[in-house]
């Protein structure tokens, strides 16, 4: 279904701030912006959720751990334990202090990088993946707001105009 | 609302009076433009370096590796000194990008780019090193823990010497993300700018599909900071089991304590200096009183061999080496302490890469000097390096090079979305703003609803729109002024000249007041190149071209 929506573009990010907060205050649905930097404080004015993705990475963390322990239980100690030096493979705990780096090598390696692919995931970003912002000056130096409209189409264009929008479009959006 | 505000003491970061828009000029400017003669010059040379160190190594592998200058007693020198070496050039870049962005300093987001790159880039080189004196590099694979043919026989997860594959992978594979992940929103900007086919499928496959959204942009921060403080205990890490490689035998002069922070700091040391020499910025000075921390320690324990071993370093057949070391790491930087050599760029250069050959002497002499003096004095004897040793080194330095100026032509070298958004708090313009009591902003003239996103540009004949522009710009009077060679800005040809003379733009005065709306009545008037004009910033060329003519 498509739907009607109005993209304001705005030439300041301070401008986009004021003009975010009074959509919102006059109880317009803002889809989506779009911006060539990250503006500070815009999340919080467009009431989005905080990011989890860092919760993510801990719990990526945890299991890259877990995966280092089973592995050098399995290799070191079970498998094949050799008596390397002197020192020979008793049992994971006595023998844990050579397993260290390992351990925290791999607890850095799965916390990074799962973290990275579920980021580029959730953002649906991969080679390949068309770019999806409406225009393309949004990567240089303006911001685009997209505005669900529902009937209301001039009083909406009249508000994103006082606001400051350099330019107002209304447009079709495949969805 | 973000607060702008920095204390007025701090100088501006980026000079100049940009706005957003400059930024995003000034940093494409390289990746559109052609390279110069300086960059040929300079890539012809890293790759003859390159080529032979190639040569050198397909010749180490193809007859074996005692073409290297190893012996019994000295049995491992040239190539862990490289790898040592090149791993902590790494390091710095990984302090500069990930350390300061916790810390919030903005002047790192002039270099953590190619800091980050230059991280990359002598990892690379430095892993070259151990996979070629495994003699069968295409067998590399072995370190790897992975079921094979020998039955269930293991890698030796006992060894530091495997700690250090999991440390250099992890490091590499860590610091390629968080390069890549930073490079997205640039690499989407100069993709929204390409004119040609070619660069923009290229650019549109690097950026995946970048888009900027408020949700984006969100995780993007939270990524980095994640990331970094990742990144900042790994690269400890790595240098610390680096010197597990010597610590953890039993050679006197390896056998210390001391070398896991004794290594960390020596890679910060060589590493901000690569920086330097890459950069030609001197933003750090280092003091170096690990050095006499480590004599200190010899005495202190007692040892005799561990004393015989400091003693020999000094006056023994290395003494060069270790003077050297002392010379380069030691007295060099002491000039650091004087503001006028400290920024004067041509010294700070100079002193950057002294303290390079000196960092890699250090290498060299803790390893050298303490294999080639061992406990059975009828084997001591002396290491000297085959051209074939000097050749793979001068091969990855030249390798190492090529990347990087091939890195500083396709890449985005400065992460221009982060200085957008340090713009209004560091930038000159604004801090001029800000000073003189005027508001950051002005909202603009009440815009206008376009009806579809493809809207015309004012209708009306050309002559119309011609005397429109002629209004806009001032007509040029040939009694009074003098025509300016319009061709001297960039994307002006001899035809395009012609075309604007044609419409009476004959001064740089006349191109510098145009601005978006003469750009869409130029474009329309002439129905060549549309947009050209504004991505190349015509105005903005001919007014520091007008300023010098004056």
């Amino acid at each position: 279904m498509a739907s009607k929506v109005i993209h304001a573009v705005y030439n300041d990010d301070d401008i986009l701030m004021h003009a975010v907060k009074k959509v919102r205050a006059e109880h317009h649905h803002i889809e989506e912006v779009y911006t060539p930097f990250p503006v500070h404080g815009l999340d919080k004015a467009m009431g989005l959720e905080d990011t989890r993705i860092a919760i993510t990475s801990f719990m990526y963390g945890c299991l890259g751990l877990i995966v280092a322990i089973t592995m050098m239980n399995y290799i070191m100690i079970e498998d094949w334990p050799q008596d390397i030096g002197g020192k020979p493979s008793f049992s994971y705990l006595e023998n844990m202090p050579a397993f260290v780096p390992i351990m925290f090598e791999l607890t850095v390696f799965f916390a990074a990088h799962l973290m990275v692919i579920t980021f580029y995931l959730r953002s649906r970003m991969w080679p390949f993946k068309k770019a999806e912002n409406p225009d393309k000056r949004t990567t240089d130096d303006l911001f685009l707001m997209e505005v669900g409209v529902h009937d209301n189409e001039d009083a909406l264009k009249n508000l994103l105009l006082d606001t400051g929008a350099i330019e107002v479009t209304v447009t079709e959006k495949e969805a | 609302m973000a607060s702008h505000y920095e204390a007025p003491i701090r100088k501006p970061l980026v000079l100049g009076d940009k706005g957003y828009h400059d930024v995003s000029v000034d940093i494409a400017r390289p990746v559109e433009g052609k390279a110069n003669k300086q960059w040929w010059i300079v890539f012809s040379i890293a790759l003859v370096a390159f080529l032979w160190g190639l040569g050198c190594i397909i010749y180490t592998v193809s007859t074996g590796i005692g073409v290297w200058g190893l012996n019994k007693t000295v049995n491992w020198a040239w190539d862990i000194t490289n790898f040592v070496w090149w791993v902590g050039i790494g390091h710095a870049g990984t302090l500069i990008s990930a350390v300061l962005l916790l810390f919030r300093q903005k002047w790192r987001m002039a270099i953590n780019r190619s800091a980050e790159a230059m991280t990359i880039f002598s990892v690379i080189q430095a892993g070259l090193f151990p996979i070629i004196h495994m003699g069968r590099p295409w067998l590399a694979y072995w370190v790897l823990p992975i079921p094979n043919q020998f039955g269930s026989l293991w890698v030796n997860f006992n060894s530091p010497l495997l700690w250090d594959v999991f440390a250099i992978s992890t490091y590499l594979s860590v610091s390629l993300v968080f390069w890549w992940t930073g490079l997205l929103p640039d690499f989407a900007m100069i993709r929204d700018r390409a004119v040609k086919p070619f660069q923009k499928k290229i650019y549109s496959l690097l950026s995946f599909g970048w888009t900027g959204r408020a949700k984006d942009w969100q995780r993007f921060e939270e990524v980095s900071l994640v990331l970094a403080g990742l990144a900042t205990p790994l690269v400890l890490s790595v240098h610390t089991i680096v010197s597990f490689d010597f610590a953890t035998s039993v050679i006197p002069g390896w056998h210390t304590t001391i070398f896991p922070p004794y290594f960390v700091a020596g890679a910060i040391f060589s590493g901000f200096a690569m920086v330097n020499t890459l950069l030609i910025i001197m933003r750090k000075v280092c003091s170096l009183e690990e050095y006499i921390t480590e004599l200190f320690v010899a005495w202190y324990s007692g040892v005799e061999y561990e004393q015989y071993a400091f003693l020999n370093r000094a006056t023994g057949p290395y003494w060069w080496a270790y003077w050297a070391m002392m010379t380069c790491n030691v007295f060099s930087p002491q000039f650091m302490w004087f503001k006028k050599l400290r920024t004067s760029i041509m010294f700070s250069f100079f002193i950057s890469i002294v303290v390079n050959i000196g960092m890699w002497f250090e290498r060299f002499v803790i390893i050298v000097t303490s294999l080639h003096r061992d406990y059975l004095p009828s084997s001591w004897t002396m290491f000297s390096p085959t051209f074939i040793d000097i050749g793979i080194f001068i091969g990855t330095i030249g390798f190492f090079f090529v990347l990087f100026l091939l890195y500083s032509r396709t890449f985005p070298v400065i992460a221009q979305a982060e200085v957008k958004s340090i713009l209004k708090s560091s930038g000159e313009r604004y801090k001029k703003l800000r000073d003189a009591g005027k508001p950051l902003y002005e909202m603009p003239a009440r815009g206008q609803a376009k009806a579809s996103a493809a809207a015309p540009v004012a209708e009306g004949n050309k002559d119309e729109k011609v005397s429109a522009l002629m209004e806009k710009l001032g007509a040029f009077n040939p009694d009074t002024d003098t025509a300016d060679e319009l061709q001297k800005i960039k994307g002006v040809g001899p035809q395009m000249e012609q075309v604007l003379n044609q419409i009476g733009i004959f001064t740089f005065a006349q191109v510098s007041k145009m601005t978006s709306t003469e750009y869409d009545l130029l474009d329309s008037i002439t129905e060549k190149f549309p947009g050209r004009a504004q991505r190349d910033d015509w105005a903005g060329q001919a007014k520091v071209l007008n300023d010098k003519k004056q």
